[in-house]
């Protein structure tokens, strides 16, 4: 394995799968997953959430049996974690995830746990190689995002609902949206800004299929009426306001920015070259916010191809070592499980920001130490394996003479297989 | 008379003394960290005005009536804290404290930011600057404190160490293991390994010294507590802390705070987590209690008006909690602003700094001078340290 297949695997996709074939052509590999239908694992959709939700609600679980919604929350989590494991398009995986976290919802708040498979199901995996301002529509439409950020609720004090009841506006969706979805901080956003666009997406609600049915629902009782202005911009009354606000968001130069720099961050460095950013910031602009063609462009960032820089988070580490060791699906331990006990559970980032894609988010001595126990208890039960081969396998041409001449040098193919999965090499892409 | 009188005034005796007393001064000036030190961090923003109600503000009914507890005397009331005041009634190990004179809630009191994000407030507070720096201020102040302090001075009670702890000076780290273990040997190797690498090594490095130096001081502890339950964590910062040999200084993290919705309900959770988290704290330190002063502290208080959804939104103004048997307590610190006259006609406006606080503390109890407080708060010199936090 050469460096540059090495890196295409490491890099940007999520750890090579066990004896995977190599690409001849690093670039075009990548380049061709960008192409084409990506349907990902099957799941439940927003009605089936709703039904999960509402069956908790009549008979509550009895301690020690899961309840509708977590088995529904389970379901999903094996399915991303089953397919990350084995997919064939791993670049096209990892944007997935980076879109999911760059767009957050967590069981946090909300109800997220019977939601959130169909989420990236429908609001991020069609449009990941797509247009951001479809992807950015499909996320605050979704009724996981709506209630997650509790939009779902806030109320117009001058709509028909507004004007007698105790309830109002709630801020949360509109400045999470301008602060981590779109332009960012760095945009200049007033308070003011924050609460005309509370305004403009009052009515952006939820029905829970009682009396309509599941899925988004446009409530024009609780929508705040007449025209709003939000950074300058003229937004008109009703359903509309909101989509128009959000196409403005969208092609925004600073969410190009923004995007381009989280971009960068992720598949270049914790430090983003600004000359890297530059390029893929061009991209959206001129593509006008074509995620397919920024994904293109970072493979073609001569920075990007830096092998090792970035230390992998909890969720790739255990992707990598999974994949690596591909077992057979009925001796696959719990990867989200693992996820979990490492600091890193799906969907359960503690803000609305995501995760951290910074190595020193993740290097504490404390989380450090979790993952070398960890990979001393699942060696233990992956000792059937070689290391030597694994570690030839799955770091080729980055495997130092140092991490090979300890795992040679190991009394046990325990100790081998842990001081593989610890070596600084594997603990980074 | 309190027994600990004794002790910080003849430290801060020998510190001043320390050139013409020779020998002595050496031993005071080392009574002089035995003075312990904990900063809780509330992420995600308190709401001041639900945790210390100032339910004698006449215009309290009119902007969140709905989320006042009943008054105090009623069922499931507030516990009043001198008759303008009331502590929210999820927190009656608190409400002990402060009968006790060992709580001080400070109250109106703000960042010197006034940002509403969370992530950016949260950087300036843990840093104590205006802007992300690299190092937090408690990290900033361990380095300056009078006696130079050992690799275990400052401990990170959970799974990562917060930006407030981050900086030059060592952090020992602390979370209750839940794994099996390799042995001494294969540890060795592994850190061999990755000795050289600029951030997997110096991490593994530490957190081994951690591993020996927390797992021999908490040898005997019976029971594993769980890893993610506050208590638990302030209860084992406390046994550490109270080590002769241990930290002197603790960080610890609790969420739950972003209360933009049904925030009647979700209060009780982290106000109940952070109530026994003291208690426990308090009962871990045993007699080292009467040398300790806690900081609690969030990023920015929240909307004095109710939200549309029975919550409130990212604010101003908030309190902070002082507590120690060394503090003050037993009233409350707040140059009151009144509720007629909001921050940007939305927020509690704020009237205290919380560096001045910080700086109270840190001067006060921990004797930095004031050379050192401008150091660790850096372009503060508008926010003297506040006086008064503690019994002196």
């Amino acid at each position: 394995m050469d460096n540059h297949a090495a890196q295409a695997m490491i890099r940007f996709g999520l750890g090579r799968r066990g004896q995977e074939p190599l690409p001849d052509d690093p670039t075009a590999w990548l380049r061709a997953q960008l192409r084409g239908a990506d349907p990902g694992p099957p799941g439940s959709d927003v009605a089936q959430g709703f039904y999960a939700i509402r069956l908790d609600q009549e008979n509550k679980p009895q301690p020690g049996t899961p309840g509708a919604v977590r088995t529904l929350f389970k379901a999903e989590q094996d399915g991303l974690v089953a397919n990350a494991i084995t997919t064939a398009t791993p670049f096209r995986e990892r944007l997935v995830w980076f879109w999911a976290n760059h767009f957050t919802v967590s069981l946090r708040n909300g109800r997220t746990g019977a939601l959130g498979g169909d989420f990236i199901r429908t609001a991020i995996r069609p449009y990941a190689t797509g247009k951001f301002s479809d992807m950015l529509l499909a996320v605050i439409r979704h009724p996981a995002m709506l209630l997650y950020l509790d939009n779902a609720a806030s109320i117009g004090p001058n709509s028909v609902v507004g004007k007698t009841a105790k309830r109002g506006l709630n801020e949360n969706l509109a400045r999470e949206c301008l602060e981590l979805h779109t332009v960012s901080p760095a945009s200049g956003y007033t308070q003011e800004d924050v609460t005309s666009f509370a305004r403009v997406l009052t009515g952006w609600s939820v029905a829970n299929g009682d009396r309509a049915p599941p899925g988004f629902l446009f409530r024009s009782g609780i929508h705040e009426p007449g025209a709003k202005t939000v950074l300058g911009h003229e937004v008109p009354q009703g359903e509309a306001g909101g989509t128009d606000m959000l196409a403005f968001l969208a092609a925004h130069p600073a969410t190009y920015r923004h995007l381009a720099t989280k971009l960068v961050q992720h598949f270049v460095a914790d430090t983003p070259p600004p000359a890297a950013v530059h390029t893929i910031e061009a991209v959206l602009r001129d593509t006008k916010g074509d995620l397919g063609q920024a994904a293109a462009a970072l493979v073609g960032l001569p920075a990007a191809w830096e092998p090792l820089v970035k230390l992998r988070t909890p969720q790739d580490y255990v992707l990598a070592v999974l994949r690596a060791v591909d077992l057979p699906e009925t001796k696959r331990p719990d990867g989200a499980g693992l996820m979990r006990a490492l600091g890193q559970p799906l969907f359960g980032a503690p803000f609305p920001i995501g995760w951290p894609d910074q190595a020193v988010e993740w290097a504490g001595p404390e989380a450090m130490m979790r993952r070398v126990d960890w990979a001393y208890g699942f060696s233990g039960r992956a000792a059937a394996l070689d290391p030597a081969m694994l570690a030839e396998a799955s770091l080729g041409s980055f495997l130092t003479a140092d991490t090979n001449g300890a795992i040679r040098g190991a009394g046990s193919r325990r100790d081998g297989l842990t001081l593989l999965f610890t070596s600084p090499e594997f603990q980074r892409r | 008379m309190h027994p600990s009188f004794i002790t910080r005034r003849s430290a801060l005796l020998g510190l001043a003394s320390a050139f013409t007393l020779g020998r002595a001064s050496l031993a005071l000036a080392a009574a002089s960290t035995d003075a312990r030190f904990v900063v809780v961090i509330m992420r995600g923003a308190l709401d001041g005005l639900a945790a210390v109600v100032p339910y004698g503000d006449p215009a309290l009914a009119a902007l969140r009536g709905p989320l006042v507890p009943p008054p105090p005397g009623a069922e499931g009331g507030l516990a009043d804290l001198g008759g303008f005041y009331g502590l929210h009634p999820s927190m009656p190990e608190m409400a002990a404290m402060y009968r006790a004179g060992e709580l001080l809630p400070v109250h109106a009191v703000a960042g010197h930011y006034r940002s509403r994000s969370h992530f950016e407030a949260q950087d300036c507070m843990e840093s104590g600057a205006d802007h992300r720096m690299t190092s937090g201020w408690l990290n900033r102040a361990v380095l300056a404190m009078p006696k130079p302090p050992g690799p275990e001075a400052a401990l990170a009670v959970g799974l990562t160490t917060p930006l407030l702890m981050q900086g030059p000076a060592t952090i020992a780290a602390y979370a209750p293991p839940s794994f099996a273990k390799p042995d001494a040997d294969l540890y060795a190797r592994i850190a061999a390994l990755n000795h050289a690498d600029p951030i997997t090594g110096p991490a593994i490095a530490e957190g081994m010294r951690d591993r020996g130096f927390s797992g021999a001081t908490l040898m005997g502890t019976a029971r594993q507590p769980n890893a993610y339950a506050f208590p638990a964590l302030a209860a084992m910062a406390g046994k550490l802390l109270a080590s002769p040999t241990g930290p002197r200084v603790a960080a610890l993290e609790l969420g739950g705070w972003d209360t933009h919705a049904d925030q009647m309900r979700r209060l009780h959770g982290p106000l109940s987590a952070l109530d026994q988290g003291l208690a426990a704290l308090k009962l871990g330190l045993g007699d080292q209690w009467s040398r300790t002063a806690v900081l609690v502290m969030t990023e920015f208080g929240r909307t004095a008006r109710i939200n549309g959804t029975a919550g409130t939104d990212h604010g101003t103004g908030t309190v902070a909690f002082v507590a120690g048997g060394q503090v003050a307590g037993g009233r409350v610190m707040a140059n009151w602003p009144g509720l007629g006259n909001l921050f940007e006609d939305r927020d509690l406006q704020p009237t205290a700094d919380l560096r001045s606080v910080a700086k109270g503390l840190l001067g006060g109890h921990l004797g930095l001078p004031a050379a050192a407080l401008a150091s660790v708060f850096p372009g503060s010199s508008d926010a003297r340290p506040t006086a008064g936090l503690l019994r002196v």
